[in-house]
């Protein structure tokens, strides 16, 4: 099997809603969303955030992913720069019923995994006719 | 702060080194006052690198999220700095329904020509939390030494 080579995905700039007082970059994280009849998952690319920089919230159904790293003093003088680094925020509206009490998150080696549990499987409710 | 770079000063007077001088000077003036992101060069082969020098060492650093590693494989022939690795992205789980892809699998593979000889046996490189930084210091025939003037 050849494998797929990756390629370079240009960095978003993430519109944080209002301006904020510090003159810092922030970008939309890239992300995978994917849903099984239990839960839906969200992964986002976030490198060099630490877990204490994580911000997940869920308010009105709206998913906010916000990552904040410590930006460090480049060291010495630059010879080449092909990305900036920066923070991490983006916004989801979430149409399914999701239990908040059990929403996890992990972060490994950059990727931030949240899982979301919906609220009891929607059954389909079966409504039965009869001979009248 | 001027070094003359990306090649070892010849033996002779180089009638372009002054102008190489005025181009670096400018370029730093534009990193400082021209927005930033304008400047930068397009990488076109993954992964997008950041390459900073001080006066003994040189730091090379890349965002590769996702990149365990045990699947990065770094090497170095001569001034070539090879980068190699892949990230597997693939959900096991069964039964699942995609809404957004945004994030790739695959591998990946960069050579990079370093600006100044470094040793080879002092390279140190670490991945934390999606980052590498891959440090290495400069061959001892070209980084700068104190010279101490003795007055008689």
């Amino acid at each position: 099997m050849t494998e797929q080579e990756l390629k370079i995905q240009e960095k978003k700039t993430a519109n944080p809603g209002d301006e904020t007082t510090k003159n810092e970059a922030c970008f939309a994280p890239h992300v995978d969303i994917f849903e099984t009849d239990k839960d839906v998952t969200v992964i986002a690319d976030m490198p060099g955030v630490t877990t204490e920089g994580v911000d997940l919230s869920l308010e009105d159904n709206i998913l906010t992913i916000q990552g904040n790293r410590v930006l460090q003093k480049q060291p010495g003088r630059i010879l080449l720069e092909e990305y900036e680094s920066g923070h991490y925020l983006r916004r989801f509206t979430v149409a399914e019923t999701i239990d908040q009490e059990k929403i996890e998150a992990s972060l490994n080696d950059g990727v931030l995994r949240v899982r979301l549990p919906k609220t009891g499987p929607a059954q389909p409710k079966k409504i039965e006719v009869k001979m009248g | 702060m001027a070094f003359i770079r990306f090649a070892d000063r010849p033996a002779f007077r180089n009638p372009w080194a002054e102008f190489e001088r005025i181009r670096q000077g400018l370029d730093e003036l534009s990193r400082t006052y021209v927005d930033q992101g304008k400047t930068q060069s397009r990488a076109n082969v993954y992964p997008a690198l950041n390459i900073y020098e001080e006066t003994d060492r040189l730091i090379v650093t890349a965002e590769l999220p996702g990149v365990k590693a045990q699947n990065l494989e770094l090497s170095i022939e001569g001034e070539t700095l090879n980068l190699q690795g892949k990230r597997d992205n693939k959900q096991s789980e069964p039964g699942i329904s995609y809404h957004r892809r945004e994030i790739e699998s695959g591998s990946f593979s960069r050579a990079l020509t370093l600006p100044v000889k470094v040793d080879a046996e002092q390279i140190g490189a670490k991945l934390s939390n999606g980052i590498l930084t891959i440090t290495l210091m400069k061959a001892s025939a070209v980084t700068p030494r104190q010279i101490k003037v003795s007055a008689e």
